[in-house]
C-alpha cells in the first residue's frame, strides 16, 4: 500500500488527518511510537528479574537482553498504535499520538512494529536463550492480539487479563539469564499483574467519557464509578500482601517488607479514600493522586528489590 | 523518449527536508550503534579466542 492511496478506516466522526505523499514523521514520532514510558517500566523490571538470577552476568550480554525485550515492548505498544489507530483519534489523551496525528502512516507503523518484533525476538535467542526469546514473542503476541484486539474491545476484564502482558517482563528479564522460571519472578509477576487494575481504573474513572465516546468497554463504563471504586479498593486490598509476598516467602529481607507494607497501606488508603470522594473536584483529585501514588508505588518496590539483591553481594565483596 | 511518462520529482518544503534530515540522522545512528552492538555480542559470546584461528 503506497503513501498516497492509503488512509485510515474511520467512520465519519474521528478526525484523522489523511496521509501525504511526503513522509511527515521525525525520528521522535517513530520513537513514541515505542511508548517510552511503558519501556522504561518494562526495562526497570525485566533488570530486576534478571538480578533474582544470583549469576555473574556478562554486562555485555545483560545490555543486549535488556535492549531486545524493551524493543519487544516497544514494538507490541507500536503495533498497539497501528491496531487502536481511529480509537485513539476519538480520545484526548490519544490524539497526538504519530499515527492519528498524521505525522506516520499507518502502514508504516504496522511496517514498524513487526520489525522490530521480529528482529527483537530473534536477537534475543541468539544471544540468550529461546525460551526467552519465545516468551518475549508470546508477550507481544498477548498484547497485541489478546489484549489489543480481542480483550480490549470485549470485556471490563480487558486490563485485568491484558495486565500480564506488562508482568511478564521480570520473567522474560530472569529466563534470559538463566534458561529457567522460579518462583520469586513468579510472584515478580503477581505484583505488576495486581497492580494493573487498580492502576488503570484510577486513570479510567477520570477518561471515562473517552473511553465510553472511543466504544471501550472500560469499567468506569460498562459498570459504573461506584462499581469501580469498589473494585479498585478489593484490588489495592489484595496488592498489599501480594506486594509483601517476596518477603514473606523469605527471598528479601526486612527492608523491603518494611517499604511494601508502608506503600501498600498508603495504596489501600488512597483507595479508600477515592471509594469515599465520588463526585466533583475532590474525586477528580483522588483519582489522579492514586494514579501518581501507584506508579511510585511500583517503582519504589522494584528499587527496594533491586537493591535487596544487590546489596549482600556488595557487602561480601566489601567485608569479606 | 517522453519524459511526460515520468511523475514529476517531488520538491521538499524547507519543514520536509528538516524531517527527513531528523530520521536519516537517527537511522544512521541506530545502523551505527547495531554495528557496535553486535561487535560486542560477538566477542562476549566468543571470547577473545575469535581472531586465534587458523589462517
Amino acid at each position: 500500500m503506497s503513501l498516497a492511496t492509503e488512509s485510515l478506516v474511520n467512520d465519519g466522526s474521528a478526525s484523522v488527518a489523511s496521509p501525504s505523499l511526503v513522509s511527515r514523521a521525525t525520528a521522535k514520532d517513530y520513537y513514541e511510537l515505542l511508548k517510552p514510558r511503558v519501556m522504561q517500566l518494562v526495562i526497570f523490571t525485566a533488570l530486576v528479574g534478571m538480578m533474582t538470577a544470583h549469576q555473574a552476568i556478562n554486562p555485555v550480554i545483560g545490555f543486549a537482553s535488556i535492549l531486545a525485550i524493551a524493543i519487544g515492548a516497544g514494538s507490541s505498544g507500536c503495533l498497539n498504535m497501528w491496531y487502536d489507530a481511529t480509537i485513539d483519534s476519538l480520545m484526548e489523551r490519544t490524539a497526538k499520538r504519530p499515527i492519528p496525528s498524521g505525522a506516520v502512516a499507518p502502514g508504516e507503523a504496522l511496517a514498524f512494529g513487526l520489525t522490530l518484533a521480529i528482529a527483537s525476538v530473534v536477537f534475543l535467542g541468539l544471544i540468550t536463550n529461546w525460551l526467552a526469546a519465545g516468551f518475549l514473542a508470546f508477550t507481544i503476541f498477548f498484547y497485541v492480539v489478546v489484549y489489543t484486539m480481542w480483550l480490549k474491545h470485549w470485556t471490563a476484564q480487558n486490563i485485568v487479563i491484558g495486565g500480564a502482558a506488562g508482568a511478564f517482563p521480570p520473567m522474560i528479564g530472569y529466563m534470559a539469564i538463566t534458561g529457567s522460571m522460579n518462583i520469586e519472578t513468579l510472584l515478580q509477576f503477581l505484583i505488576i499483574f495486581v497492580w494493573t487494575p487498580p492502576h488503570f481504573w484510577a486513570l479510567a474513572l477520570v477518561k471515562s467519557k473517552d473511553y465510553a465516546r472511543a466504544g471501550i468497554p472500560m469499567l468506569p463504563v460498562v459498570a459504573g464509578e461506584i462499581e469501580t471504586r469498589r473494585q479498585i479498593l478489593i484490588y489495592s486490598l489484595i496488592l498489599m500482601p501480594v506486594g509483601m509476598s517476596p518477603s514473606l516467602f523469605g527471598f528479601v529481607g526486612p527492608v523491603y517488607l518494611a517499604i511494601s507494607t508502608v506503600f501498600g497501606a498508603v495504596m489501600v488508603w488512597l483507595a479508600y479514600d477515592l471509594f469515599r470522594k465520588r463526585e466533583g473536584e475532590p474525586a477528580r483529585k483522588a483519582s489522579y493522586r492514586l494514579f501518581g501514588v501507584s506508579i511510585i508505588y511500583l517503582f519504589v518496590l522494584f528499587v527496594a528489590l533491586l537493591v535487596e539483591e544487590l546489596l549482600p553481594n556488595l557487602a561480601w565483596s566489601h567485608f569479606l | 523518449m517522453n519524459n511526460e511518462s515520468f511523475p514529476k520529482p517531488i520538491k521538499l518544503s524547507p519543514d520536509e527536508l528538516a524531517r527527513q534530515k531528523s530520521r536519516s540522522r537517527a537511522l544512521g545512528l541506530v545502523l551505527g550503534a547495531l554495528v557496535v552492538l553486535f561487535f560486542a555480542v560477538t566477542i562476549a559470546k566468543l571470547g577473545g579466542d575469535v581472531f586465534n584461528r587458523p589462517m
